[in-house]
């Protein structure tokens, strides 16, 4: 019964007992009196909540990493190191990046401020800062037109020698570990191995599996009822590992996108394409590939790329495990065919580059969109002519999907305009797309013309 | 003018800075509420069942109206919303409230009330509203010529329609007040509102209590925009009720899903026009019809309609206008003042015609558009002088030559020669807006400044902050009037019971009002004060100078706090208040005819776009703005004001798109359907300058009104992408849907399919 969370908080060593482990460290800051992160979206969309967190990084020692407030549940920090705005420092003793923000005028309402510092500092310290547009994709302003924030996130100078953010990063960051909490009538577990997770999930079937959580904390902040029971995957180290031998890749499910950012943009094909156009920095650093696939989502960009790559789900379950071609893997709108008891262990990416790749996102706003329309296009030739193909789309049908009459009427074929029209035909015929708030139906059947014509024109320029 | 940057940056960036739900959270006792909303957009309540609720641990009360001890009817120009309504108006609409512990509870609490309801028939959109004849107002006119003659005489005639959409405030702090028992029989609230008078005597009327037992207190607002101007009245109205049922305190923040589908957003607008041009593509004839959705209660729809009214022209004269104006009732949630309040809708069918003109005749757009600006001695079509006129020319010669138009105008071509499936655009658009509330009574402030014995000064006055640094130039003015230095200023929270019957913080007025006011009281010290000076000094008073936190005089200088003291010590008051009221403004509505302006704001605005023809998508690759904002009081806060204004506008104009469901239900509840603009939507380039030389005599220190005009400078981008379509079509006019959203661009390049009927 019950149990403590215990995790250090701006230096300083908290204790928590009977909190409702569905609060969010949001909310759980704020009630606490640690007003600085806001609330403005609940879904992991503005940034306003974001605060800071320790995790590992290269060669033993820390990164520091923006998060959102937002989609973490209070249990999950356990074990961790957090810092919010006000840990970083205070009148009179700014840190570098606030006094940044005054200098650059960066600040209009302030709403937005305490996020785009904690932003800024994770950015600061970072060993590569990624572009300022990257830096900040996760964080948004209604008053300041962001011009004063981007030249700050590109003018930082690098951190002074002497400052104590930076030399903690030469130690190694806390261990995510095991946990069993219950507070209020519900109940947070975090099993320390695969078996253990699927134990926990085959004696609690009603418990619902938590990854990173952006998700399925989102949702659960939007509906404003969560389950009793959760399952978080987030010291099952197991789920973690990666490896890439004799040219094929296997990525853990609970692989972040960032960490498969930095392990695999080069080398897995698509990745480098998708990766920016991913969700946000903060989003990144929490969010799964098998919280990506496992959402089901008919724009789930992961399962686009991977659709493409001919890429295998391997599911463990208390009996052992098995491999699903991805293509088989989507049951229908929002489901899978992973069993109760099931659980996505890692995707298996086969050798065999294709010739050519393209990832295609049609989104509203470029960065931190969800697609209305994505293709994952891989086409491999000899001299010219198409030996395999795979067409994958997003936001057309009920799951992401192959479009295979079409793939199969490419092989041979050089790409040329007949076999554009072809293909475009091919496909035109294999989905019909739905009309909701991203997109209407028409403009989604167009693009999936389009986007093949793109592909064909840079392809042959 | 001062070079500092926002008064409370350093507590914005430590965090330090509370907004309403803050401080209640600090506090730790307050009782939090949450709306039951209403499932149907029109219905009549039958049944309220909050025995589910109540039987929730921690739920403290259902708040009905039953509960209210005053009037359950509030709005700020018609009393026309009920606050626990027995029929809903709109889908989402609180019809109850519950108060518990803390929000999860209230939350839980308000999904277990149970209602009943009689369905009732619905109007779900504009179009519906108009075919059913539902209109808040009788049409309102404007009009100078003989518009009729001037048509038909005219050589060359076009016509049109546009659509010009709502867009969602999502002011990143979501409504909110906190309201506590003063132990006295009073309240104090802590509200986010632009209007704290309005919440005042709105929480008075709802609790039936004289206006002197209500304490509206306004410490900052996390962005306003004009959605905090009347509609944060009304939360503020719950909170109270709620906190003299229960006697606790009692805070209500909105959370994002609950402030977008209860609060409304900006009108969407349909027009109607018809104009005629010589030749040269100069107009002389434009006859317009608006007609805005002002949702289901009239809030502020009759003003911001008159705003559109004023604003057709753009900033181009027509020697014959006609416009008629009206305000149509649908059951949606009631829209309301958004910055700019209907003259971005107004101006962009001024630019639309423009542009319809050029294309259509085969002239630049930038040519026709600089034929047609306002020149010295033109009149407005309601009789207003264009006083200022030759600043739009200077600023339009002046932009053209530092954005390098015309050659960058040939770049593009050379480039869009070059490139088959990536076409590039550019356009100048103008600005001119009209600085004061059109409803006369409203152009007036007070203030209060004291000075303690130790010479350090301390203002309040009636407008709030919001992020636009209106407490930042206050403090400017206070000091620069005073002769002491900013760092010896504070200027505090706004209070209805220090400052009282102020107008809200909206129509871009905040400092010319406020900061008038301020200056009046500061020279009131200044002025008793001066003896003192003079005697310390030994010199005539009207030799004595104060600078720098000195007074100066007879080739001396004593501290300003000396003087201080020496006026204590005289028995002198050292509180003064200012009054302010914007003299020669009147409007007759009736006639159509009148001055409602103290004076106009011009600039201008270059963007470049880039659009890619396979899905629509385009990026803004660079933007130039010259911008007039008179002596610039703070031009780091103005830049801040003319880059944001500008970004929102682009917002309005490309991403942001307000979706509605089949029954009323609003879609785009949130960040991840509503796209706001991101870092990547703010331009590369993004060069801002200010007009030199634009001194604005009649305003505080010369300078003038910054908060509105720039979000209409976002028009070019809008105009840019036009000409970029236009580079894939080849010439005639561009049909561009707004928002120009992707699908919206993709379409005005492909034509939309004639079979597929428009999304929704
Ligand atoms: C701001 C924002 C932007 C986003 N942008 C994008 C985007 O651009 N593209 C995109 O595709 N998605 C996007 N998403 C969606 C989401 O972040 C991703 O799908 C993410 O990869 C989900 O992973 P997670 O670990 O957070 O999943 P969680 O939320 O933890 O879990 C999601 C679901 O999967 C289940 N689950 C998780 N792991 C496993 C497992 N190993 N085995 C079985 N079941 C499991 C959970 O029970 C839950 O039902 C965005 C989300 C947010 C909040
Ligand atoms: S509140 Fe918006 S991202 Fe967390
Ligand atoms: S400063 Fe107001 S939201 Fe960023």
């Amino acid at each position: 019964m019950g149990g403590a969370l215990h995790f250090v908080l701006n230096g300083e060593p908290v204790e928590v007992a009977g909190v409702d482990p569905r609060t969010t460290l949001l909310h759980w800051l704020r009630a606490r009196g640690l007003t600085g992160a806001k609330e403005a979206c609940g879904e992991g969309e503005c940034g306003a909540c974001a605060v800071v967190s320790v995790v590992p990084g290269r060669d033993g020692g820390s990164r520091y990493v923006a998060q959102n407030a937002c989609l973490l549940l209070l249990p999950e920090a356990d074990g961790a190191e957090i810092w919010t705005v006000e840990g970083f420092g205070r009148a009179g003793a700014l840190h570098p990046v606030q006094q940044a923000i005054v200098a650059a005028h960066g600040s209009q309402c302030g709403y937005c401020t305490p996020g785009f510092v904690a932003a800024l500092f994770a950015h600061h310290y970072a060993a590569h800062r990624p572009a300022p547009e990257q830096a900040l994709a996760g964080n948004l302003c209604r008053c300041t037109g962001y011009r004063a924030l981007r030249e700050v996130a590109a003018g930082l100078p690098a951190p002074a020698a002497g400052d104590p953010f930076a030399a903690r990063l030469r130690a190694p960051a806390p261990a995510a570990r095991a946990l069993h909490y219950e507070a209020a009538g519900a109940r947070f577990d975090r099993p320390g191995s695969l078996a253990g997770a699927l134990e926990l999930r085959a004696r609690h079937p009603e418990a619902v599996l938590l990854a990173g959580g952006t998700d399925l904390v989102a949702e659960l902040n939007q509906r404003g009822s969560a389950p009793r029971h959760l399952i978080s995957l987030g010291a099952v180290a197991e789920l973690r590992a990666c490896a890439g031998r004799g040219g094929t890749v296997t990525i853990g499910a609970g692989a972040t996108w960032r960490e498969i950012e930095e392990r695999f943009a080069g080398r897995v094909p698509l990745f480098a394409q998708l990766l920016p156009r991913f969700a946000s920095p903060l989003v990144r650093e929490r969010a799964t590939l098998g919280g990506n696939l496992m959402t089901a989502s008919p724009v789930g960009d992961g399962a686009v790329a991977l659709l493409a790559l001919d890429a295998e789900a391997e599911l463990a379950s208390p009996h052992g495990s098995r491999r699903v071609p991805l293509h088989e893997f989507f049951a229908g709108y929002r489901r899978t065919v992973v069993g109760p008891g099931e659980i996505l262990a890692a995707v298996h990416v086969p050798a065999a580059p294709p010739s050519l790749a393209r990832f295609h996102k049609v989104t509203k706003r470029e960065l931190d969109d969800i697609a209305c329309v994505s293709a994952a296009i891989a086409l491999w030739l000899d001299g010219g002519t198409v030996t395999r193909a795979r067409l994958a789309f997003g936001g057309v049908a009920p799951t992401p999907a192959r479009a295979l009459a079409a793939e199969q009427a490419l092989v041979g074929r050089r790409l040329d305009a007949a076999s554009l029209a072809a293909c475009q035909a091919a496909v035109a015929a294999a989905f019909r797309p739905i009309s909701d708030v991203r997109a209407s139906a028409a403009y989604r059947s167009a693009l999936l013309g389009s986007l093949l014509a793109r592909t064909w024109a840079e392809a042959s320029p | 003018m001062t070079d500092r940057g926002h008064a409370s940056a350093v507590a914005h960036v430590t965090g330090e800075a509370l907004f309403v739900h803050d401080q209640a959270q600090r506090d730790g006792n307050a009782l939090y509420g949450w709306p039951v909303q209403a499932a149907h957009a029109h219905a009549r309540v039958l049944h309220i069942d909050e025995g589910p609720a109540l039987a929730l641990p921690g739920v403290r009360a259902v708040l009905t109206a039953a509960d209210v001890p005053g009037t359950n009817w509030i709005g700020p120009a018609r009393h026309d919303e009920a606050l626990f309504p027995d029929e809903v108006q709109y889908h989402g609409q609180p019809v109850c409230w519950v108060l518990a512990d803390d929000e999860a509870t209230a939350r839980a609490g308000a999904a277990a009330v149970r209602i009943d309801c009689e369905v009732l028939p619905a109007l779900r959109s504009l179009d519906a509203a108009i075919a059913a004849g539902s209109f808040h107002t009788a049409p309102q006119a404007i009009a100078a010529g003989d518009v009729a003659a001037a048509l038909a005489a005219a050589p060359h005639r076009f016509a049109g329609e546009l659509r010009l959409p709502a867009q969602e405030h999502f002011y990143l702090e979501t409504q909110a007040a906190y309201v506590r028992p003063d132990g006295e029989g009073g309240y104090h609230v802590l509200a986010a509102t632009q209007h704290p008078a309005e919440t005042q005597a709105t929480v008075a009327h709802v609790l039936g209590l004289p206006a002197h037992r209500v304490t509206v207190e306004v410490v900052r607002i996390g962005g306003g925009f004009g959605g905090k101007e009347s509609q944060a009245s009304g939360v503020a109205a719950v909170a109270a009720v709620g906190c003299a049922r229960t006697g606790r305190p009692v805070a209500i923040r909105l959370d994002r899903q609950r402030d977008a589908t209860i609060t409304g957003k900006r009108h969407p607008f349909l027009a109607k026009w018809r104009a005629g041009a010589g030749p040269d593509g100069r107009l002389v004839a434009f006859d317009v019809e608006l007609c805005g959705d002002g949702g289901s209660s009239l809030d502020l729809s009759k003003a911001i309609l008159a705003r559109a009214l004023f604003h057709v022209d753009g900033a181009y004269a027509v020697p014959a206008l006609r416009v008629v104006g009206r305000v149509a009732r649908t059951n949606l949630p009631s829209n309301t003042a958004f910055r700019g309040f209907g003259a971005p809708q107004a101006a962009a069918v001024a630019e639309e015609v423009q542009d319809h003109v050029a294309r259509a005749l085969g002239l630049p757009p930038e040519t026709v558009r600089e034929r047609n600006l306002y020149r010295p001695g033109d009149r407005t079509h309601y009789g207003q002088p264009v006083r200022d006129a030759e600043r739009i020319g200077r600023i339009w010669r002046e932009l053209l030559a530092s954005s390098r138009f015309a050659e960058r105008r040939a770049a593009i071509a050379a480039w869009n020669g070059a490139h088959a499936h990536h076409k590039r655009g550019i356009a100048i658009t103008p600005v001119k807006f009209g600085i004061g509330f059109t409803t006369t009574f409203l152009n007036q402030a007070g203030a209060h400044v004291l000075v303690y014995r130790d010479g350090s000064v301390l203002g309040r006055h009636g407008g709030t902050e919001m992020g636009q640094g209106l407490h930042t130039k206050i403090l400017a003015v206070a000091a620069r009037t005073l002769g002491v230095p900013e760092s010896g200023v504070r200027i505090v929270s706004t209070r209805t019971d220090q400052v009282p019957n102020t107008s809200a913080t909206a129509a871009s007025s905040g400092s010319d009002l406020n900061g008038a006011a301020v200056a009046a009281a500061a020279r009131e010290l200044r002025q008793r004060l001066l003896p003192h000076a003079a005697a310390l000094l030994g010199c005539a008073p009207e030799a004595v100078e104060f600078a720098a936190g000195s007074a100066l005089g007879a080739g001396r200088a004593v501290p300003f706090a000396a003087v201080v003291e020496a006026a204590f010590l005289a028995r002198t008051s050292l509180a003064a208040t200012g009054f302010h009221a914007t003299p020669g403004l009147h409007f007759d509505a009736a006639a159509g005819r009148g001055e409602p302006f103290g004076y106009f704001v011009f600039g201008a605005a270059v963007s470049e776009v880039e659009v890619d023809g396979c899905t629509g998508q385009h990026r803004l690759l660079a933007v130039d703005v010259l911008h007039d904002v008179g002596d610039s009081l703070a031009p780091a806060i103005d830049r801040g004001q003319i880059e944001g204004g500008f970004v929102q506008g682009v917002g309005w104009l490309t991403c942001e798109e307000v979706r509605f469901g089949p029954a009323g239900e609003l879609l785009t509840r949130n960040a991840s359907t509503y796209k706001l603009p991101g870092i990547g939507e703010c331009p590369a380039g993004f060069r801002v300058a200010t007009l030199e030389r634009a001194t604005e005599p009649g305003a505080v220190f010369g300078s003038k009104a910054v908060g509105e005009p720039p979000f209409l400078l976002a028009l070019s981008v809008r105009e840019a992408l036009r000409d970029a379509v236009a580079a894939f079509r080849g010439p005639g006019p561009v049909a561009l849907d707004c928002p120009a959203t992707p699908e919206a661009v993709y379409w005005a390049i492909h034509g939309r399919p004639d079979a597929e009927p428009p999304a929704d």
